[in-house]
């Protein structure tokens, strides 16, 4: 599988046309820990003759003291190339390596076995044709190949190779390798994949890596490499809808107004039609410009300039396609998201989302179901922890053009980022619109919340209080008021009692009312940040489903749950208003923390002791933490 | 182009220009690290390439330690003439008061104080959010771990283990305050693909690459050319002519030649792929010990 090497004979063009001409396979290894990827890395490039000899010196240097074949090489040393890896001896991110044969030219993308570093499995598997799974002969098919196996489903890998790995370690066991294979096509069955093959291996000793071992009579496939010269992975893109995100107005001067970016789908000519996704609005394509001259066709992948026939507002993030082929264009999908950091997603968050070239604030409206990476079975969830796989309903701020990433990954695939750290927490990808966005417009005004905020010098936002009735939320409100008050911000308090008196006197204190008496608080504090204000919500909220809520009315409107934990026996005690005593002697039902539950938040952005602290200190403490 | 099917090279030019226009639209102070070399040249060729019919939106770096070849410091300035670019080029003050030098203070520290620490002078100075810089991740492998877009914190430094995950080519660009991003147009090449585009699209590099008779010293091994009178010679050292020529370029003093007789890119090509050590070990800084690259990088070199 060497390179040939030139000579000083070779007819330099031909053998240079040769290499330009290969086809490029981009595969990742995955599977669980110990499974041998990096070994099989190694292999793959020693075999290859890619480890040169300056490497290879190095190599036996640090391989004393390790498993190693009969090269007297751990191959996996050549992989792991951070200092923690190869101290812990395993693989924390995926490592890049590139080898070719006389067919093809490969990246692969060794990607960790650990549960922890699944994300970066993830972004290994995104940019891959294929996958090889590596299975330890002697273990079996585990829950991190399953893991592996969904995610690689997921980011729409459609070929696998099962590579069973150290068949030499069960005597080249013909019956351990059947089995495997027979429980792993169950299990992946309806994972969709367009391709399965199954290989014997020993990544350690060299079997069935280049050609067929001796040691396995009764495999009659071809070897790993050869398997991966001859795969055929179709790229289909060119063949698709024509799709072309907008990623840089090209503007030179005057006369020049071209839109920079690169074909996602299709295949777009002089003389078309096209329309912008969002406005709808036609043009003709007047140019495809490159500093290579100009074309008269660009193909998916290609990196071009278009120039249309006439003026139309077109700016990054929009979306050029062929007219009556256009991308659907919502504020609301249904996706599959792999979540990837510790802090878990909840619906009502709201995060930044980017899909193409267009970010947009977003929010997981409903947590449909979270998927069982063991058994592919659904359960219900209500929050996404790290690693976690679950279909979800998703709305945007503004809608946004995309495609079903079955129809095309790049207008299809989308990450979510944090609002305040910016880590990127989770990628998606669509599998539907949901149409009844549609028809839904906003009206836009010029003097928006920016303006204002601005002309206040303040940031609008909601904080929101909750806490047993006598724990101290309006006290710490009041004061928090007060303070901002004196440094020229413009605050304003609302409180569960007052509002009851007014807006909500029409409200009892069945299920429904309740639920409505928050609505409408949380709409009259979203009202009230975006005409700029900081608004204080003092309100017991009992149950995390309405306070959810309220954060979902928020939307994009900076939204702080503050809790404060002041335990019963101190709030009764205080009983400020006497409703303890009234609620004790029967004269109330349905009272907080006597007859009716109140549960504690499981992720607010602040808890306040109310018992351990007096308010002041409270209040300063808040003052200190937030941004008004 | 005759069918739809791209070749590897066109697919590796387009994905890099596509990254390049993402870094143009996405941040507000881009600068790109421009060292001369032919990775240099080639991620020049594909910025002007990118940003076609405009100029290059960016400004170009070059962090001059004071001890890179004549003929590099020559190349650097025609380029900019010819293709018009803006070239901002930085020296760390201190080192030049200080005399830091590789030959009296070795080339750990050397390095340290006119590279890593000059560019970290320079991007502050230029408050730039984004640098983006030549390296493969064929080269190193702590480099074949690194992100296409490589989260820095305030102190320009690299935390490996927590990389943000980077999937599809739907790059996180966010930043906040301070932090920065550098950014590897190149992540998926190899040096074959680098000389097999430096000829398919006629690239100029600089003549170093191209053997030639120069003077030359041997040290400890390695070949070094004495390209001026900076260079301290030992009692009985004399330089003398050799046919050589350079796989990587750098500091002279820290760059070793090897003995060549290719004088085109057919046959350095042709040599490439009959030599069996890897392209940074003519590199003296690398080798020092394992995972020195990742240390380095950490502390903010590229």
């Amino acid at each position: 599988m060497t390179l040939p090497m030139a000579t000083p004979d070779t007819d330099i063009d031909l053998w240079l046309d040769q290499q330009t001409d290969k086809s490029l396979l981009r595969f990742l290894t995955c599977g669980s820990v110990d499974d041998g990827k990096s070994t099989l890395i190694g292999r793959l490039l020693y075999d290859s003759q890619l480890i040169l000899d300056d490497q290879l010196a190095s190599l036996k240097k640090e391989s004393r003291n390790r498993t190693t074949g009969d090269e007297g090489i751990d191959f996996s040393l050549l992989v792991d190339g951070l200092s923690a890896e190869r101290e812990q001896g395993i693989t924390i991110d995926v490592a890049y390596r590139f080898f070719s044969t006389d067919k093809r030219k490969f990246i692969v993308a060794d990607t960790p076995g650990h549960e922890q570093y699944t994300r970066n499995m993830a972004t290994g598997a995104s940019n891959a044709d294929l996958a090889l799974l590596l299975i330890d002969a002697r273990k079996g098919v585990l829950t991190q190949s399953r893991r592996h196996s969904f995610i690689l489903s997921l980011i729409g890998v459609k070929h696998v190779v099962l590579v069973v790995n150290k068949i030499d370690l069960v005597d080249y066991s013909q019956d351990v390798f059947d089995r495997i294979v027979a429980e792993y096509r169950t299990f992946a069955e309806p994972l969709g994949f367009k391709t399965l093959a199954a290989v014997p291996v020993s990544a350690l000793r060299g079997d069935n890596i280049l050609g067929q071992s001796a040691n396995t009579p009764w495999y009659r496939g071809p070897g790993l490499v050869p398997y991966l010269e001859g795969i055929e992975v179709a790229d289909d893109r060119a063949s698709q809808k024509f799709r072309f995100p907008v990623q840089w107005v090209n503007r030179p001067n005057l006369d020049f107004r071209g839109f920079s970016g690169t074909v996602a789908a299709g295949v777009v000519k002089v003389g078309d039609e096209v329309l912008v996704a969002a406005s709808r609005k036609p043009a003709v394509i007047k140019a495809i410009v490159t500093m290579d001259g100009e074309f008269e066709q660009a193909v998916a992948g290609q990196a071009v300039t278009l120039v249309l026939d006439r003026e139309v507002d077109v700016s990054r993030g929009d979306v050029l396609t062929h007219a009556g082929e256009t991308p659907e264009f919502s504020n609301q999908f249904q996706a599959r998201v792999v979540w990837m950091n510790e802090e878990p997603a909840y619906p009502g968050r709201s995060y930044l989302l980017k899909i193409g070239s267009q970010i947009v604030p977003a929010t997981i409206t409903d947590l449909k179901f979270r998927t069982n990476v063991n058994t592919l079975e659904h359960t219900a969830a209500t929050k996404l922890d790290l690693n976690e796989v679950a279909t979800v309903t998703i709305a945007t701020d503004r809608p946004i053009a995309f495609d079903p990433y079955a129809a095309n990954a790049v207008t299809g695939g989308f990450i979510l980022v944090d609002r305040i750290s910016n880590a990127t927490l989770g990628a998606g990808t669509v599998e539907f619109g949901l149409r009844r966005a549609q028809n839904l417009t906003y009206q836009s005004f010029d003097v928006n919340r920016d303006v204002r905020a601005n002309m206040k010098g303040q940031r609008p936002q909601i904080v929101w209080f909750t806490g047993l009735s006598g724990s101290g939320k309006s006290s710490v409100a009041n004061l928090l008021e007060k303070r901002l008050t004196a440094e020229g911000k413009h605050a304003y308090i609302l409180d569960g009692d007052n509002i009851r008196h007014g807006l909500n006197k029409d409200l009892g204190f069945t299920e429904a009312a309740r639920v409505e008496n928050i609505r409408r608080v949380a709409e009259v504090a979203r009202l009230m940040a975006d005409a700029g204000l900081i608004v204080l919500v003092s309100f017991i909220s009992p149950f995390e489903k309405e306070r959810r809520l309220a954060r979902e009315i928020a939307g994009d409107i900076t939204f702080t749950e503050v809790y404060v934990d002041t335990p019963i026996e101190v709030c009764e005690a205080r009983d400020p208003k006497g409703l303890y005593k009234r609620a004790r002697a029967g004269e109330i039902k349905n009272f907080t923390g006597i007859d009716s539950p109140f549960e504690a938040p499981t992720n607010p952005e602040l808890v306040l002791r109310g018992a351990e602290h007096e308010p002041l200190d409270l209040a300063d403490q808040l003052h200190g933490l937030l941004r008004f | 182009m005759t069918s739809n099917r791209l070749t590897h090279l066109q697919t590796l030019e387009a994905e890099s220009i596509e990254i390049l226009r993402e870094v143009a639209a996405s941040f507000e102070r881009p600068v790109m690290m421009y060292s001369i070399g032919k990775d240099s040249s080639v991620l020049l060729h594909l910025a002007r390439k990118a940003f076609y019919p405009s100029k290059i939106p960016f400004p170009l770096l070059h962090v001059d330690t004071t001890w890179k070849f004549r003929e590099m410091i020559a190349f650097r300035d025609k380029m900019a003439e010819d293709y018009g670019f803006d070239l901002i080029t930085h020296t760390n003050a201190d080192g030049v008061r200080d005399n830091i030098n590789p030959f009296d203070h070795g080339s750990s520290r050397y390095t340290d104080i006119m590279k890593t620490a000059a560019l970290r002078q320079a991007l502050n100075a230029g408050q730039y959010d984004a640098a983006i810089g030549g390296a493969r991740r064929d080269e190193e492998k702590s480099r074949a771990k690194e992100r296409v877009f490589s989260h820095r914190n305030a102190g320009h430094a690299w935390d490996p283990k927590n990389q943000r995950p980077e999937l599809w080519r739907v790059f996180n660009t966010r930043l906040n305050p301070g932090e920065s991003m550098r950014v590897f147009p190149l992540s998926n090449w190899t040096e074959l693909d680098i000389w097999t585009y430096i000829y398919a699209e006629n690239i100029p590099i600089v003549p170093l690459y191209f053997a030639r008779e120069r003077p030359v010293v041997e040290r400890f091994g390695t070949l070094l050319m004495v390209d001026d009178d900076r260079m301290p010679l030992g009692k009985n050292e004399v330089p003398r002519h050799e046919l050589v020529r350079f796989r990587t370029l750098g500091c002279y003093p820290l760059t070793g030649a090897m003995r060549s007789a290719a004088s085109n890119l057919p046959e350095i090509i042709m040599e490439m792929q009959a030599s069996r050590t890897s392209e940074r070990e003519g590199r003296l800084i690398d080798s020092d010990q394992v995972g020195s690259m990742e240390k380095k990088k950490q502390e903010g070199y590229f």
